[in-house]
């Protein structure tokens, strides 16, 4: 099992969603987060008083997969998320120890799915 | 002899002074309810009214998401703690019958006299309690302005004290001197059309006053903390532009030709001063941005007010023009050297503004659009009238600085002024009321 983090560019969500539901992996937690690459970010102005590096904003996908997931879910979102320019983000993948349905009390990979 | 001959110019004089504001519109009109009048500035009056909310977005979508409430608190609290003060002794401080040119007395107190029928001397065609509530919606609008420059970090018991100890010392005897009957700035011939000196530079100077009383806030200048919710800042910057509508066309006093030059002379300057303050922006910050644009426009909008029934359309245009450098100056450059903390840039925008209108009355003024004003430098009056505005303008600029220091001082040995230091790390919304504007959940 793993656990996969992406963080992308806002415009791109719905196409990486649309991807990885053709891909039949449904189960994602999507939240609103601020950030800064290696372009350090866009300059703000307020009354000419200038905010050098202002954090951007970026979506945050997490999704838990079983093993033959993995490689269909990173496919998905590095398609769905890539237009070529700076800014475009990344992806984490980490080992996943357990997972557990708070509804039936199923763990391992039969809670995931 | 000579001495006679000067006092007898001076009483002859005299008339022209006191109906200075009114005899465009009522020229030998005999003192009766004209309903066209009292109609218009009753509208007046709620479009002045308009401008609380306004400022209070205006205000409130420029300062950090955690003490948005504070500041339309305080707008709110000021709308009732001052229009009772008005009606139970601020009117009459500030119109009523004269005491040596320097206030009024307590002859009006709760209304007292102030009726139905016209008082001729303010307005002859309108009731008197009209004019009365007219001015109520000026007396509550202008110490409002002042609470941008110490947004963020006052105590709400030390502000509302303030409030009305600043309306009774500084604003009811600043605009007795300048509209009252018998104010020596107003016998003088000082021109103020809708208050530039009274509202703008009187507040605008209280803001500069308070600022470096105050203190800066934590963090600044080096952490700066963007307006929270900008869309709600333009809110209210169009919601004070409608209202200034009543604000300066209002102040004919009538609903004749006059109140149609001065709404002219105040949109247009408005939209000077905006698109200039955007084209500075774009020239000096490579974009033109919104913040800068309401800013100029508010700015264009208070400098245009001591003039805007005095000047035509290049007149009103030029102190567009004029008030977006000036302001764009002193916030960008003077508030960096000097890093005082005017939160909101209350004397940068209003006070600067005011100060550069209440001048450009005595360089643009033309008496071909108000007979009862005066010629202006560039209309052939010479000095006379621009040296009767700068004696103005730094008499309300030196009681102002000097008063309101005054007062900042009895109420913070008094009650204390600043919220603590976690308290403004935590946010006024919070301390202050126990509420918060936006919550994370539902």
């Amino acid at each position: 099992m793993k656990y996969i983090v992406a963080v992308i560019q806002p415009d791109r969500v719905d196409e990486v969603l649309r991807l990885l539901e053709e891909k039949e992996i449904h189960l994602v937690t999507v939240s609103q987060v601020l950030g800064r690459g290696r372009q350090k970010g866009i300059a703000e102005v307020y009354r000419s008083h200038k905010e050098a590096g202002a954090l951007l904003k970026k979506i945050k996908l997490e999704i838990a997969v079983n093993d033959d997931f993995v490689q269909t879910t990173l496919e998905a979102i590095v398609t769905g998320a890539r237009t070529g320019n700076i800014g475009d983000g990344k992806i984490f993948v980490f080992d996943l120890k357990d997972c557990l349905r708070i509804r039936t009390g199923e763990t391992g990979g039969a809670a995931i799915g | 002899m000579r001495r006679h001959l000067d006092r007898l110019r001076g009483w002859l004089f005299l008339p022209f002074v006191f109906f200075s504001l009114t005899i465009p519109c009522f020229a030998d009109v005999a003192p009766r309810v004209d309903t066209g009048d009292t109609a218009w500035i009753m509208i007046s009056s709620a479009l002045v009214f308009f401008m609380m909310p306004g400022l209070a977005f205006f205000y409130g979508g420029l300062v950090r998401k955690k003490n948005v409430l504070s500041i339309l608190m305080q707008c709110f609290v000021t709308i009732c703690l001052i229009s009772l003060q008005w009606f139970l002794f601020g009117y009459s401080l500030t119109f009523g019958p004269d005491v040596n040119g320097v206030i009024g007395n307590f002859a009006w107190a709760g209304l007292r006299g102030v009726g139905l029928e016209p008082f001729p001397a303010y307005a002859p065609t309108i009731p008197h309690q009209a004019f009365m509530l007219y001015q109520a919606m000026f007396a509550v609008i202008t110490p409002a302005l002042i609470l941008g420059a110490f947004a963020e970090r006052m105590k709400f018991s030390a502000f509302c004290v303030f409030m009305v100890l600043w309306s009774t010392f500084v604003y009811n005897p600043v605009t007795h001197w300048i509209w009252g009957l018998g104010g020596f700035l107003r016998q003088a011939g000082t021109l103020d059309f809708a208050g530039g000196l009274v509202v703008h530079v009187n507040a605008g100077i209280a803001a500069l006053a308070a600022a470096l009383y105050m203190g800066r806030r934590q963090g600044f200048p080096l952490r700066i903390s963007p307006p929270h919710n900008l869309p709600l800042a333009v809110l209210g910057a169009g919601m004070l532009w409608f209202g200034w509508f009543g604000f300066n066309a209002g102040s004919a006093l009538c609903s004749g030709q006059l109140a149609v030059s001065a709404f002219v002379a105040t949109h247009a300057a408005g939209s000077a001063a905006g698109l200039t303050w955007g084209i500075l922006d774009w020239i000096f910050n490579k974009r033109p941005t919104v913040l800068g644009m309401i800013t100029g426009a508010v700015g264009g909008l208070a400098a245009v007010t001591p003039a805007s029934g005095f000047v035509n359309l290049w007149g009103a245009l030029a102190i567009g023009v004029g008030v977006s450098m000036i302001c764009y100056w002193v916030v960008v450059f003077v508030k960096a050297k000097f890093a005082y903390d005017d939160s909101l840039d209350v004397f940068g925008v209003h006070g600067m503004g005011g100060i550069w209108g209440s001048i450009a009355v005595g360089l643009f003024g033309t008496q071909a659009v108000n007979p009862a004003g005066a010629n202006g430098l560039f209309y052939g009056g010479h000095t006379a009238q621009l040296v009767v505005q700068l004696k103005a303008t730094a008499m309300t600029t030196v009681y102002s600085l000097l008063a309101t220091f005054l007062l900042l001082w009895v109420v913070d040995h008094l009650i204390g002024l600043r919220v603590s230091e976690s308290d403004e790390r935590i946010g006024l919304d919070l301390t202050q009321h126990r509420e918060v504007g936006y919550t994370l959940l539902d």
